[in-house]
């Protein structure tokens, strides 16, 4: 054991901070991009604050499809793009791009259903007040939503983790690179069953870091 | 204070065209707490929604101070907005703020929000309300009663001219009802605010209104000074609501 540790330990410890390090970039960037979406969809909706069935239809549409192109298959696609964004598409850095890319629109859809938790009578409330549409979706849909916002962070996080494994495949970093690396191609199960420890870990905290977040940050329980 | 001359209200859904309103006409003076009484889907929740400019109505218009507010848009349609306060049966309060931030809510709005005036307009209204103590609780950690004060307060923060109440009471027990509808006459004493309130309830009318109107089947049936009514009541949906004649 200890040995296993002195001769993989570094490389594990390596392999779980680029892990982390291109879940947390991506998740970032992906609600960066996702959360105006959520906000948009949700808003455009019949019947919402700012209705327009058109564009909403269009855009759901727009999300769907981005949604179902495999991860894989966006990763070789976005390849040019990558390259121009960050000069290299090996590497976790590049990685970070189609980890964002593609969870942008699944972030998309998880604040659009924690928006839709908002109490339709709040939202009303609000409005009885004068407050501008910017307002209501300000300080009253994206704050009431906090805990629901929260508890779709952490899934986003993960489902984001998940993927970080498969971009080791095209030579990005992390532990799912070590798992393919030293127990696919050489055959060492050893470390592989370390990094699958690690990944359990690694979700494991995440999730209950946000399930503690979430509840702490829910004002409307007693 | 409020004209409203000739409302009327169509919604169009998959069953086709529903008439919650036809050709309503009142008047509503300043100084008065009016009740409007009617049975559930009678239209009188409609009529609140349209004088709160939730809902545009179809025909017709409503005047607040002379000033036609179904043409309104923009900043000046919140700028209306702020003459009226809303109390609603749910509450609808912010769930994941305080009392007094529920209360100040309103008031910071505003791009140029004084803070202490805030918290002295905020201290001065939960102290209305009976609710001084309360102020750093959330909403979920209140009775409904006590909800409903801070709806109340919330409702009164921009100095609203118009209380306008949508069954304010009916989620409430007897007695937390009387003491929301003391607070109501309360306020319309001492700070002289019209009180508008939709309620199915003829004890609320019967405690509280000095004025008051009978909707039935989308159309007002009858209004004017609810002793008048209570005493001789003309329309058959009131003599039946109350009592003088059986169904």
């Amino acid at each position: 054991m200890s040995e296993f540790l002195a001769q993989y330990g570094p490389l594990l410890l390596q392999g779980t901070g680029e892990t982390l390090y291109m879940t947390a970039a991506s998740t970032f960037f992906a609600y960066l991009l996702g959360l105006p979406m959520g906000v948009l969809l949700t808003v455009t909706k019949p019947g919402a604050l700012a209705p327009a069935p058109r564009f909403q239809a269009v855009f759901g549409w727009l999300v769907n499809v981005l949604r179902s192109l495999p991860f894989i298959i966006l990763m070789i696609f976005v390849i040019p793009f990558t390259r121009a964004l960050v000069g290299t598409s090996i590497g976790c850095t590049a990685a970070i791009v189609p980890l964002t890319l593609s969870a942008a629109p699944f972030v998309a859809r998880m604040v659009e259903s924690s928006l839709e938790e908002v109490d339709a009578g709040v939202v009303e409330a609000v409005k009885s007040m004068g407050a501008t549409n910017w307002q209501i979706v300000t300080r009253v849909m994206l704050v009431e939503s906090v805990p629901s916002l929260l508890r779709g962070l952490s899934i986003s996080t993960i489902t984001i983790l998940g993927y970080t494994a498969i971009t080791g495949a095209v030579g990005a970093g992390g532990l799912g690179n070590l798992a393919l690396r030293f127990g696919y191609q050489r055959y060492q199960k050893d470390v592989m069953y370390a990094t699958i420890v690690l990944l359990v870990l690694l979700v494991c905290i995440i999730q209950s870091v946000f399930n503690f977040a979430a509840r702490r940050a829910d004002r409307s329980r007693r | 204070m409020i004209e409203i001359e000739h409302l009327s209200k169509v919604y169009i859904d998959k069953n086709g065209r529903v008439n919650a309103l036809q050709d309503v006409s009142l008047s509503i003076q300043k100084g008065d707490i009016f009740g409007v009484i009617g049975m559930s889907g009678a239209g009188k929740s409609t009529l609140l929604r349209c004088l709160s400019m939730l809902e545009t109505p179809s025909e017709g218009r409503i005047l607040l101070e002379g000033q036609d507010l179904s043409t309104l848009k923009g900043a000046a349609r919140r700028a209306a907005h702020k003459k009226m306060g809303v109390v609603f049966q749910g509450y609808n309060l912010l769930m994941q703020k305080t009392v007094a931030e529920n209360v100040a809510f309103p008031l910071r709005l505003e791009k140029k929000a004084d803070k202490a005036a805030v918290d002295a307009r905020v201290a001065e209204l939960l102290a209305l309300v009976g609710l001084a103590d309360r102020a750093g609780a959330y909403p979920a950690q209140l009775s409904g009663g006590q909800k409903q004060r801070v709806a109340i307060a919330r409702a009164l923060a921009a100095n609203p001219a118009v209380l306008l109440c949508d069954e304010p009471t009916s989620a409430l027990d007897a007695l937390t009802t009387r003491s929301v509808l003391e607070l109501l006459a309360d306020i319309n004493r001492k700070l002289g605010v019209t009180i508008v309130i939709i309620t199915h309830e003829l004890n609320v009318v019967k405690t509280v209104c000095n004025r008051m109107a009978v909707i039935d089947d989308s159309h007002i049936v009858e209004q004017g000074d609810t002793a008048r009514i209570f005493e001789a009541p003309q329309s058959r949906i009131a003599r039946l609501l109350l009592g003088k004649e059986e169904a």
